[in-house]
Order: C-alpha cells, then sequence, then structure tokens
C-alpha cells in the first residue's frame, strides 16, 4: 500500500466526522422523546397556572409536585437502566414496601433502648443492603438461572409485599425511637424544595453521565440492542445485567427511605402499584420498552409529566379515581409514539 | 511455519458426530476457502477455532504450541478473530462503539475511567480508512448498508493485530456490489499478512479471492489443495459426494 495515502484518507474521515457529529447531535434533540415531554410539561404548567393562579401557579404547589414525582423518578432511573438492557422489573414498589418496613422496625426498636444499632445511621445501610439483596435475587434468576424478567420479578413483586407484610406483623410503624427526628429533618426535610427532589437531580445527572461517558453504560445498550453480539464481543453480559437489576432495586431503596422521611410512617402497603408509574414514566420519557433505548432525563420528565397531569387533574376538580385511566392510557400512548418513530427509522 | 494447525480434531454433540479427524494447516498469508454443504461441519470447525468451544478430542497449535480455548475471548487474545455471519452487531449503536465493543478505549478524568470517544472514532476512522470502507464512524448500524456493516465487523477484528480472521459466510446476505466490496477488503487483510479462512457457499467468491480450497463432507475433509489445481466442477462434486475425494 503507498504510504502517502493513509494518513490522507484518516483527515478526510475525520472531518466528515466533525460535520455528521453536529448533525446528529441536533437530529437527536429532536428526535428525542424526552424533549417534547419537557415541552408539555412546561405548556401544562404554563396554561394551569394561568387557568388556576391561584390554586396551581404557587410555591406550595410547585413544592407539592417536585416532592409527589421525585420517589417515582430516582425509582424510574433504576428502572432506566435495566429498561435499556431489555429486561424489566415489575419488582420495584413491594421492594419498598419491604425496605421501608426494615429500616421502620430497626429505628422503631430505639424507642425502648439507646442502642447505636437502633439509629437511622444502622437502619438505613440496613434498608439500602435489602434493596441489593432483592435485585441480586432478581438478577440472579434472570442471568444465572435465564428466567423471563417478567416472571422473576413478578415473582418477586408477591415475595417481597408478602415479606413486609409479617414484617410488620400488619401494623403501622409511626415512632421511631431516638434518632427519628434527626431522620425525618434529613431525609424529609427540604431547602427550597424537598430534600428528595435535590436527589433526584443529583441522582438524574450522575445517572445520565454514567450512561453517556462510561464503559458499563456503553454495555447496557449494547445488551439492549443485541445481547447475542454483546455475549460473543466479550461484553461481561451476566455481570451489567445483575448489576443494572441490583441498581433498579437500590433505587427504589432509596426512594423509600425518602418517602419514608417525608411521609413519618411505615406502613406494609407503602409502593403498593408503584411499578405500575415508575414504567410509566421510564417509558413516556423515552425508553424503548425492547431496549437499547432510553435516558436518564427521560426518566426524570416522565415522571414530572404524570404528576403535572394527575396535579392539574386533582385542582380542575376532576374525580382521583381518573388517574388511572390517564397514567394506563399515557403508557399506550408512549409506546404507540415509539412504535411511530420506530417505522420511520426503518 | 504453520499460523495454526489442528489435529486430528472430531467434535461429537450428544450422539451427532459432527467431525470426524479432521486436519487442517493454515500458512502465513494465505487465503484459505473453506467449502461444504449445510451440515457438513464448517460451522462447527470454526466454532472450535474461535474458541466457541474445545473439540471432543484432537488438538489446536498455534505457533508457539498446543492451544484449549473454552471461550472467543481466550482464542482472540491468541490472535485469532471471527466475524461470524449475523455479524454480531448492536444495531443501536455507532459503527466506531462496535467496533471497539468489549474493548473500550478509557482514559482517566479526575477519578473515574471515562470512554474516550475521539480516540476511538479516529482510530475507527482510520481503520475503515486501511479497508477503504465509506463506512464513517459515526452513523448508527442500523442506517448502514450490508457492505458497511461487513467493514464495522471485519474492523473490529483488525483491533488486535490478529494473526488469523475467519470469516463466517460474509456474502450470503448482501448484493452484487457489496460482494465485491467484502472480496476487496478480504485482499486487503491478505495484504497485511493476515491469514482468512473464507466459509462460503459460493463458488465463484471462493475461486477469486482464495489461495487454496478445503472441502468438508459429512464433518471428514475430502480435500485441501491450492485452487490453481482445481476447478468449480470439481468442488462441486466434491462437496456433493459425485468425486469422492482429491
Amino acid at each position: 500500500m503507498p504510504p502517502d495515502t493513509a494518513p490522507a484518507n484518516a483527515s478526510v474521515a475525520i472531518s466528515d466526522v466533525t460535520g455528521i457529529k453536529e448533525l446528529t447531535l441536533t437530529q437527536r434533540l429532536f428526535a428525542s422523546q424526552a424533549l417534547w415531554v419537557t415541552v408539555a410539561v412546561l405548556l401544562i404548567m404554563g396554561l394551569m397556572s394561568l387557568r388556576y393562579p391561584d390554586q396551581y401557579g404557587t410555591e406550595e404547589n410547585f413544592y407539592n409536585i417536585t416532592r409527589n414525582f421525585s420517589f417515582i423518578g430516582i425509582m424510574a432511573l433504576g428502572m432506566t437502566a435495566v429498561i435499556i438492557t431489555g429486561g424489566i422489573d415489575l419488582s420495584v414498589g413491594s421492594v419498598m414496601g419491604v425496605v421501608g418496613i426494615v429500616v421502620g422496625l430497626i429505628m422503631h426498636a430505639g424507642k425502648t433502648s439507646d442502642s447505636f444499632l437502633y439509629s437511622w445511621y444502622c437502619a438505613v445501610p440496613a434498608g439500602l443492603a435489602t434493596g441489593v439483596l432483592c435485585g441480586l435475587f432478581n438478577g440472579v434468576l434472570v442471568t444465572r438461572v435465564g428466567l423471563s424478567p417478567f416472571v422473576t420479578t413478578l415473582g418477586t413483586l408477591s415475595i417481597a409485599r408478602s415479606a413486609a407484610v409479617l414484617l410488620s406483623q400488619n401494623k403501622m410503624i409511626y415512632e421511631f425511637g431516638y434518632s427519628g427526628q434527626q431522620f425525618f429533618d434529613i431525609f424529609g426535610g427540604q431547602f427550597i424544595v424537598a430534600n428528595s427532589v435535590w436527589l433526584l437531580i443529583i441522582m438524574t445527572i450522575g445517572f445520565a453521565l454514567v450512561l453517556n461517558t462510561t464503559v458499563w453504560g456503553r454495555h447496557l445498550y449494547a445488551i439492549g440492542g443485541n445481547e447475542h453480539a454483546a455475549q460473543l464481543t466479550g461484553v461481561p453480559v451476566v455481570r451489567v445485567k445483575m448489576q443494572a437489576y441490583i441498581f433498579c432495586s437500590l433505587c427504589a431503596a432509596v426512594a423509600a427511605i425518602m418517602l419514608l422521611g417525608w411521609q413519618g410512617s411505615a406502613i406494609n402497603a407503602l409502593g403498593t402499584g408503584y411499578e405500575l408509574r415508575v414504567i410509566a414514566s421510564t417509558v413516556i420519557g423515552g425508553t424503548n420498552l425492547l431496549g437499547g433505548e432510553g435516558g436518564a432525563f427521560g426518566a426524570f420528565v416522565g415522571a414530572a409529566l404524570i404528576e403535572v397531569i394527575r396535579n392539574g387533574l386533582i385542582l380542575a376538580g376532576v374525580d382521583s379515581n381518573y388517574q388511572g385511566i390517564f397514567v394506563g392510557g399515557f403508557i399506550i400512548l408512549a409506546v404507540l409514539l415509539e412504535r411511530v418513530r420506530g417505522r420511520k427509522r426503518e | 511455519m504453520s499460523v495454526l494447525q489442528l489435529r486430528n480434531i472430531s467434535k461429537s454433540f450428544g450422539a451427532i458426530r459432527a467431525l470426524t479427524d479432521v486436519n487442517l494447516t493454515l500458512e502465513p498469508g494465505e487465503v484459505l476457502g473453506l467449502m461444504g454443504d449445510n451440515g457438513a461441519g464448517k460451522s462447527t470447525l470454526v466454532k472450535i477455532m474461535a474458541g466457541n468451544f474445545p473439540p471432543t478430542t484432537g488438538d489446536i497449535m498455534l505457533e508457539d504450541g498446543p492451544v484449549v480455548f473454552h471461550q472467543p475471548v481466550e482464542a482472540r487474545r491468541k490472535g485469532i478473530e471471527i466475524v461470524y455471519q449475523d455479524l454480531a452487531l448492536c444495531n443501536n449503536l455507532s459503527a466506531a462503539a462496535n467496533v471497539f465493543l468489549g474493548r473500550e478505549i478509557k482514559r482517566r478524568f479526575g477519578p473515574f475511567n471515562i470512554l474516550d470517544f475521539r480516540a476511538m472514532y479516529e482510530q475507527a476512522g482510520q481503520l475503515f480508512g486501511e479497508l477503504k470502507s465509506e463506512t464513517r464512524p459515526h452513523d448508527l448500524v442500523r442506517r448502514m448498508s450490508g457492505g458497511q456493516r461487513q467493514a464495522v465487523a471485519i474492523s473490529r477484528t483488525r483491533l488486535s493485530n490478529p494473526k488469523v480472521v475467519l470469516l463466517d459466510e460474509p456474502t450470503a446476505a448482501i448484493s452484487v456490489r457489496q460482494v465485491a466490496e467484502v472480496l476487496d477488503l478480504i485482499r486487503r487483510l491478505r495484504d497485511q499478512g493476515i491469514c482468512v479462512v473464507l466459509i462460503s457457499h459460493r463458488m465463484p467468491d471462493v475461486f477469486s479471492v482464495c489461495d487454496r480450497v478445503f472441502v468438508l463432507r459429512r464433518g471428514r475433509k475430502v480435500a485441501e489443495k491450492p485452487i490453481a489445481d482445481s476447478s468449480p466442477e470439481e468442488v462441486t462434486g466434491l462437496i456433493t459426494g459425485a468425486i469422492h475425494a482429491a
């Protein structure tokens, strides 16, 4: 091969590349479902504020909306990781329940004893560990045993909820012992917006960076795109998928602790039905249920959209029992949109 | 000195005997056409060389002695790369991301290890350039033609400075113009001193790029000879069994 052709070729390729990169960036922005969902959220908030300035457009309502969707948003980040690999985790709501009860029970024991073991310093890590265990259980069954994620996590949904009921002996836990006040101040506290909202913002940025700039993030997308190919090219598929399920359950545990801090009581029904809202948020934000596509910001705005609509319906005086219809309708709409976009691509 | 040698390779899957006492030698810089009918054992033989599974009996010899592979990664470390028939590409990732899949270039960013996008795009661009392919590193594989996809899959094998590249039916599902492109890619690999094994059904492809032809029938070697000493008619006869052995 003549030696002078290679560098010439390379420079052409690079100039090609820079032109294309800018194009795809704008293209990607406009093709991104997350962007349009953001527009929708802002639009609804703007219109509602104009229509109901005294009830909707208040600082207090903004505080409520953001706090309400922060828990779902945190869980949706974990769900995004799992769905990008082409899986699903139906157990997040129940994991939330059992984590809430574990943390509540440990701190409740601090009512009669001032042992360090019963402070939130121990209760919170124990709650997170419970989450990790649930994720490990899901992950092992899905990756090592090869069960379908749907069925596995459906099983975990039932198991974890039962565990929560048994552990709590079907009682509500509302006395959080000697470290309770500090726990509420930290996890249920606020600085302009609720602390859980700050946590969601930090986690969204962090997870977006992980997805877009790390090998782990790249591998999540690769597994969702073509798991067999990823395996053949040396991607540690089993490990990465396992970690995705653990991360998902861990997010549910974090959300449970923040929710506990705000509500100040633990009931074994905590998080019932949340899996639907979490999956809806993820899908509305543009994460493809077939895997290989999705992002952290999408999970954030997806959760925001559901809450903004829910909140708007309540303030507009619509019976709250209609919520389920709207949430379900939006899931179907989001998947339909995905189908249309997918067709355009082919 | 041969690059790769298979000695008395046999492989059984339960009661099914896929390969019986196959011997194969690869010389440096040659293109070997591996031919045979469906079920003749081509894929099994290739998968043994690529490390997907070990043979039931027999040895694989590299320049520096015998080896045993249990995973494709092990064969890759020894300089044997494979391009699978389905190419093993992720449609949702860019060309560069696919080339470096599982072997990403990283750089330090504070306490973190992050992807070195620029290095990967540049290096992928160079590899595509060397193969004289029009493939662009930023393009999504989903939007690519069959020939471009082949270029991505073949570029992947060039990352490790391989000694042997195995191509499993690279021309089976693409257009005529793209077939010519892929055959050119094979010649470029050979020009760089890489030994290529081309598994193919297509007689014209094998006779235009290969130096030697190796024919399997029912798991046994029936011929291994220079392409110049053979003819498409003879090879067809060998594949179908009309000619017993050559």
